[in-house]
């Protein structure tokens, strides 16, 4: 979720300093395998450790300790696993590894849990030794079988031989006596990167199929038994409660059951989901809303420009700033306006609960499944181990599933609790309460004042007021001397020599939900410090590309993409006339990206973006053809935020957008052209899930300044534009 | 009230109101859960069906108005520019969290069972309606060109 998260670990180079042709790695890998079997019967399948399981039928199934909602975790960690086991990709398959945190910790957060573009960076060792291991165990199993050394046996593409005797074996016919043997407890040799067969491949996505014809299931999918569906109505203002309710009407709806309150709303219980949706449409609810939030987008704007003029933390300092803007002329001032930003995932969303003999089982997308499981298990009154989470595959979320207080399975279980029966129930949210929920991107104002003189960049001050994410959360551990690194990550830290610099926080209040939102602090930070450098280069007359690359001396990474970048689009000639082009790089989650993209101005006046290249710098690329997805998606949901996004409230604190024809999104018509180039990298692996998004605002925004001359400091651009 | 439907080829009798959308009845009644509930408005096209041969929302079709027509969901779209589409879905890897990719490929079907060789803003045309939270959209549009070829061979 933050740079800091994935900066703490300091083990993850040590592997490449090696220089014998493997590497031994005694890193803690959690075992589950155990005799489960003698040889003498056959099994269908055998446990090698928590991460791989290996079928009679020769398919290798390998548990994904992180949620798979589109950015092709799956795929990832099995490559990982299946390159040190030496699988052949056709037999590998992928599922969610059940919750327990003890055999799969995120060892970033020391929880289980998916997040901050953490899952490769955080599994590249531990699957690829799961995958070693389970190796190491076959091979026993075939030199305990065929009564040979097992040092001289080898592994291809599945296929355990003895090129002594010429005898061969599947990872299938080896299953039974696997089980009946011990676990090996040796530490296992990795290879070096020269080894690789599979990692760096475009290898097909595992879960392409089943997506492509209808089959995958999702929590909205669920279908138990005697299984009810519950919506709730949510109060309009956040913060409200309710007061009262008559739900006479509702009773009436032919499907509902009951209706029942609950501390977040009114729950409406139903045989089918729409006589739950129809039902809830019928209630009649007087909300309390004396503790809610009034304030609308208008007053909490002037609130936050009002407290940026007052206080403000120190995030970063060097130089002497105020000397410095105080003595110069050439000074640019601009102050920034970011809307909240719903996350507006495809399946909106759901969880399917049941209590039953003291036990709960659940099923449904869950990010955090330690903490979801703790909230759930408190609910209910049991041990956590007594709360089964059945991981499902989620439709998005991009940060949405990740919510810090559990907030959706609570209500869930909240929802099935109050229904007092041992059924499952599922919980469905409606868009509108998607949309209308909250949790949303924080709103942030910037104010900046930097100055130049001869050609060169000499301070930069950078006011931020913002409302904390971690704050109040399990995460609050992240905040260090007041400064919630979600806020400012990107700002305070930005790379560019600049003498003289300050960043400040002012941390604001609000009664509106925050959350991480596809790529968190950068968000905005990254469009703020790409936009007002740009400005300043343009301002002293250098290239926007060689410019930035000067103020990078000790930053190689950046400045690669960035050379990068320029090459790939110099290479696609001029812009044609009317078309401009903007650049900006951002690091964020330990990836560096750099993007170009060629803007004209639409028949509608908003900007049309026809073209984008992008360098991108995540380490080894352990699938190419799923970064290149991720960068291609982040572009698109970068995209949509800056040109549309907007969640606004109304006077008295209600929210103004409630579905896709008031909060509309990217579409087809409006994606560009993407051209990706992954840099070759033999640094240990970082995220891609939410890199792509930071680089595209400002890299638009740039080449629209340069277009139109037209400065667009209040996010989205439709409302720059338009009014 | 019984109402008679005809889905995938295949009589069915569902006891709902009438005012119950095709959408709730294909995916709570039938257990056909291919198609998806994405806005409930016409909005996002997740819930995309064949209706008699056409791409249709059937978040907002009331049951009461596809009585004795034939609806085709993903589980069954199977002529020849379905299974090219698909298969240029698998090969070019389109879908991310997948959750839109039923809608997207109904869709897509009946862009080109309708236009063989579709342009670019012939795409832009039909797609627009369906959304993709993951941006999967270019390779959405490179693997229609390429099922269009495909079909050409």
């Amino acid at each position: 979720m933050n740079d800091k998260l994935i900066d703490k670990p300091v083990s993850r180079r040590t592997f490449l300093k090696g220089t014998s042709t493997s590497l031994v790695i005694g890193m803690y890998l959690p075992m589950l395998a155990s005799k489960s079997a003698t040889a003498a019967q056959p099994v269908s399948s055998a446990t090698a450790n928590a991460f791989i399981k290996i079928h009679a039928n020769n398919t290798v199934t390998v548990l994904s300790k992180h949620i798979e909602f589109g950015q092709g975790t799956f795929t990832g960690l099995a490559t990982l696993a299946a390159e040190e086991l030496d699988a052949d990709w056709s037999q590998i398959r992928a599922e969610h590894a059940p919750a327990d945190v003890k055999l799969y910790v995120n060892s970033l957060f020391g929880i289980q849990g998916t997040g901050g573009s953490t899952a490769i960076a955080s599994s590249y060792l531990t699957m690829r030794k799961a995958g070693a291991h389970a190796k190491q165990w076959l091979k026993q199993a075939a030199a305990k079988l065929w009564q040979v050394p097992v040092e001289r046996l080898e592994v291809n593409r599945g296929i355990i031989f003895d090129k002594t005797t010429g005898k061969k074996a599947t990872f299938g016919d080896l299953v039974s006596t696997a089980a009946g043997m011990d676990s090996p407890t040796a530490e296992v040799m990795l290879k070096t990167p020269e080894q690789f067969k599979l990692i760096g491949r475009d290898l097909p996505k595992l879960d392409t199929a089943d997506k492509s014809s209808g089959n995958a299931q999702y929590t909205m999918d669920v279908h138990l038994d005697d299984m009810v569906v519950a919506t709730v109505a949510h109060s309009p203002k956040f913060g409200g409660t309710v007061a009262s309710f008559d739900a006479t009407n509702t009773l009436k709806v032919k499907g509902v059951i009951d209706v029942k309150q609950i501390a977040t709303g009114v729950a409406v219980y139903a045989t089918s989901t729409f006589a739950a949706i129809k039902g809830r449409r019928e209630l009649k609810i007087q909300w309390d809303n004396s503790k809610a939030e009034r304030r609308s987008s208008k007053v909490l704007f002037n609130d936050f420009h009002q407290s940026l003029a007052s206080s403000g933390k120190v995030a970063g300092e060097r130089g002497q700033i105020k000397d410095v803007l105080s003595q110069s002329e050439n000074t640019i001032e601009l102050s920034y306006e970011f809307p909240y930003l719903a996350h507006a995932p495809m399946e909106p969303l759901d969880v399917v609960v049941q209590h039953k003999n003291g036990a709960v089982t659940t099923w449904f997308g869950s990010q955090i499944p330690t903490i979801d499981q703790a909230t759930i298990a408190q609910v209910f009154g049991v041990k956590p181990e007594k709360v089964q989470i059945n991981t499902l595959l989620a439709g998005g979320s991009f940060g949405r599933r990740t919510t810090p207080d559990s907030g959706l399975a609570l209500e869930a279980a909240l929802v099935t609790k109050a229904f007092e029966k041992p059924v499952p129930v599922k919980l469905v949210w409606t868009r509108e309460d998607d949309i209308q929920g909250g949790r949303y991107r924080p709103m942030a104002v910037h104010k900046v004042k930097a100055t130049y003189e001869d050609n060169n960049i000499l301070g930069w001050q950078q006011e931020v007021a913002t409302q904390s994410i971690v704050a109040n959360s399990p995460f609050a551990g992240m905040i260090q001397n007041g400064i919630d690194p979600t806020s400012v990550e990107g700002a305070h830290n930005q790379p560019y020599a600049v003498p003289h610099f300050q960043v400040n926080l002012t941390d604001m209040h609000t009664g509106v939900p925050v959350l991480w939102w596809r790529s968190v602090g950068h968000t905005h930070t990254g469009y703020v410090v790409e936009t007002l450098i740009d400005t300043l280069l343009e301002k002293t007359n250098a290239d926007p590309v060689d410019g930035r690359v000067a103020l990078l001396a000790e930053y190689p990474r950046e400045a690669q993409v960035l050379v990068s970048v320029k090459k790939m689009a110099e290479q696609a000639g001029k812009p044609a006339v009317g078309r401009m082009r903007g650049v900006a790089m951002v690091k964020s989650f330990g990836s560096y990206v750099a993007q170009i993209a060629e803007v004209s101005k639409g028949s509608d006046g908003m900007p049309k973006v026809h073209r984008v290249w992008c360098a991108v710098d995540c380490g080894v690329a352990v699938n190419p053809n799923v970064i290149r997805a991720q960068i291609e998606g982040g572009i698109g949901y970068g995209l949509d935020a800056i040109l549309h996004g907007e969640i606004t409230l109304a006077d008295g604190g209600d929210v103004n957008q409630s579905n896709f024809h008031n909060y509309p999104v990217l579409r087809i018509n409006e994606m560009p052209e993407i051209e990706v180039e992954i840099i070759k990298s033999a640094h240990a692996p970082t995220g891609v899930g939410e890199v792509g998004v930071p680089p595209i605002g400002p890299a638009v925004a740039n080449a629209w300044r340069r277009l139109t001359g037209q400065q667009i400091t209040r996010l989205p651009f439709a409302k720059s534009i338009n009014t | 009230m019984t109402i008679n439907i005809k889905v995938n080829g295949v009589n069915k009798e569902v006891d709902v109101t009438e005012d119950t959308p095709l959408l709730w009845v294909l995916r709570d009644e039938l257990k056909l859960t291919g198609t998806k509930f994405g806005c409930g408005m016409a909005m996002c096209g997740a819930c995309t069906v064949h209706i008699d041969g056409s791409a249709q929302r059937s978040c907002t079709m009331p049951i009461a108005g596809v009585a004795n027509r034939e609806i085709t969901t993903i589980e069954a779209v199977s002529s020849k520019t379905a299974n090219a589409i698909k298969a240029a879905w698998n090969e070019l890897d389109v879908p991310q969290c997948g959750y839109c990719q039923s809608g997207q490929i109904m869709s897509a079907v009946d862009l080109l069972t309708k236009n063989s060789t579709p342009t670019d803003s012939d795409i832009d045309a039909s797609m627009a309606g369906n959304v993709c939270r993951c941006a999967t959209y270019s390779r959405i549009r490179k693997a229609i060109h390429l099922a269009a070829d495909k079909l050409k061979e």
